[in-house]
């Protein structure tokens, strides 16, 4: 556990000095905002619950973007500069490398959605927000955010180039997300398995809501699992090049 | 320290090491000589656990890095060709990182990365980014971060590639100092570096090892005896008399020109010392004596099939 959170600090540390790092949590704060100012609370005279539903179902878009971007980097980069060379020859097991860089890049999206909180706490001036609510809204961006990190962080692993990397998270994420489509048009009783593995409509929408369920807080574990498992396969697959 | 046995690594149809085997033993110093592309850098990859051998085995201190790659991770350092550092840290700031990944206890790893600093002379730029460093500075700080936990075995890949000669020469006497605490292998395509810093060399060229031993031995067994270059003020003829003298010379070669003599002597053993000593008897001034130029070269070229009747 050491090893992991000794990578997963610099890797936080490292997204919170680069570029990078900058221009997503300044994208993603600017257009969480205008968002808020436009779809939240434009419109007319709406319940404190829609304003909310609506910031967390808008900033979830965002959250999912700024995941795969911040992922590119993990593995990729380190494959670019050389610097993989330093973690591999350690004594730290693959799992632990792949582990540690997630974990960085969830801290980093933590400290992003955390820093929109204003916007909830601005529908209190003239409403009454649900903590609750609150909670199961950024609880659900975060668990949304780790499924993501975690399709980025196999992405990398699969691609040298950080470009091709977010062009093949991007592809997977967008596909996992396109499953809910499947769901409607395919037939019984695969329209059921398609539309759960969809990695936003059916498992997202109740945290948007304000409502927490143990289901869909397993099918983002398991997403997460399974992405960064197959990430490590890859990793060690290296070995064998 | 290091037995390799019938090591074998594939690139898909490219066998880029060739059924290799070698033994080094603790403490020695091993070059490994070669062309580009000769299957050095593979090698030492297989050997630091970044790739596994197609077929056959390496036991780094009795740890097959196959089967017990974390144990034989943790007894190495490796510098890659090209450093692998994090320029946004400070050199102190990634050497402690360094130094913990490899599990030296919290505890310890300050005075660790401090004794580190000082060995690799990179205490001066402690607190500087490392992106800010130049190019030799760099290979520093990289050769600081494979001694950092103090590996008994540290593998450099070409140390002294991209380096001016000022640099060269700091980071020959940095590998000089390492030599003794750790075993080293570094593997260049310079053969005055190799020679000048290591014990032994292996010798590759496609994949192969294509000889092993010291540079003596390795010339000796080219050149089929010692050979030696003299330069001495005076006749042939007088040259000629005094190396009659001098027991276990095989054969010579005089040129004159401009009142000086060259000869090119080769003899069963080493005879510097004899042949100065009769060639002043003899009264003549000794101007130079040593290997003849390009010899080390024309071995190289030689042992790798790229010099004239090479195999």
């Amino acid at each position: 556990m050491r090893s992991v959170l000794l990578v997963a600090r610099r890797e936080l540390v490292a997204t919170l000095r680069s570029p990078l790092g900058f221009v997503v949590a300044a994208l993603v704060l600017a257009i969480a905002g205008l968002f808020f100012n436009l779809r939240a609370l434009g419109g007319g005279e709406k319940y404190s619950a829609d304003v909310l539903a609506q910031f967390f179902y808008d900033l979830s878009g965002l959250v999912m973007v700024a995941s795969i971007l911040v992922s590119m980097r993990l593995i990729a980069e380190e494959r670019q500069n050389g610097t993989i060379a330093l973690l591999l020859t350690s004594p730290v097991k693959d799992h632990q490398i792949v582990l540690g860089k997630f974990l960085g890049a969830l801290g980093f999206m933590a400290l992003l959605t955390l820093v929109t909180i204003y916007m909830p706490m601005l529908v209190m001036v003239h409403g009454k927000i649900s903590w609750g609510h609150v909670f199961a809204g950024y609880l659900g961006n975060l668990l949304l955010a780790s499924g993501a990190l975690a399709i980025g962080t196999f992405g990398s692993s699969l691609a040298r180039s950080q470009i091709v990397a977010v062009f093949v998270s991007a592809f997977l994420v967008a596909a996992m997300v396109m499953m809910w489509l499947l769901g409607r048009v395919a037939d019984a009783p695969l329209d059921d398995i398609f539309a759960n593995l969809a990695l936003h409509n059916i498992h997202f929408s109740p945290f948007k809501a304000g409502k927490v369920h143990l289901r869909d807080i397993v099918y983002y574990l398991s997403v997460t699992v399974f992405f960064l498992f197959a990430a490590t396969r890859m990793l060690e697959a290296r070995r064998w090049r | 320290m290091i037995i390799a046995n019938e090591l074998v690594k594939d690139y898909g149809e490219l066998r880029a090491v060739d059924e290799v085997s070698f033994e080094i033993r603790q403490g020695e110093c091993i070059g490994l000589l070669g062309l580009n592309g000769a299957g050095k850098t593979t090698l030492l990859r297989i050997m630091s656990c970044l790739l596994t051998p197609t077929s056959g085995s390496i036991k780094v201190d009795g740890a097959d890095v196959t089967r017990e790659s974390e144990a034989v991770r943790k007894k190495i350092g490796f510098l890659p060709e090209e450093p692998p550092l994090y320029g946004e840290m400070t050199v102190g700031k990634f050497l402690e990182f360094a130094a913990r990944l490899r599990g030296v206890p919290r505890t310890d790893v300050g005075g660790r990365v401090q004794d580190a600093a000082r060995r690799c002379r990179v205490d001066e730029v402690i607190d500087q980014r490392i992106e800010t460093l130049s190019y030799g500075y760099k290979k520093r700080v990289g050769i600081a971060q494979a001694v950092v936990h103090r590996p008994p075995l540290l593998i450099l890949d070409e140390p002294i590639a991209g380096l001016d000669p000022a640099q060269i020469v700091d980071m020959r006497d940095l590998v000089h100092g390492l030599r003794g605490e750790h075993t080293v292998v570094l593997s260049s395509h310079i053969l005055t570096e190799i020679s000048q810093t290591c014990d032994r060399i292996l010798v590759m060229q496609k994949g192969k090892v294509v000889a092993k031993g010291t540079e003596d031995e390795l010339s000796a067994g080219l050149a089929a005896g010692k050979r030696v270059s003299v330069r001495v003020r005076g006749k042939k003829d007088q040259v000629e008399d005094a190396l009659k003298g001098v027991e276990g010379i095989k054969s010579w070669e005089l040129s004159e020109t401009d009142g000086t003599v060259r000869a090119l002597i080769i003899s069963e053993k080493d005879r510097r010392a004899e042949i100065s000593r009769v060639l002043v008897q003899a009264g003549l001034d000794l101007i130079e004596i040593g290997r003849p130029e390009g010899e080390l070269e024309s071995v190289f070229l030689r042992l790798t099939g790229e010099g004239r009747g090479g195999s």
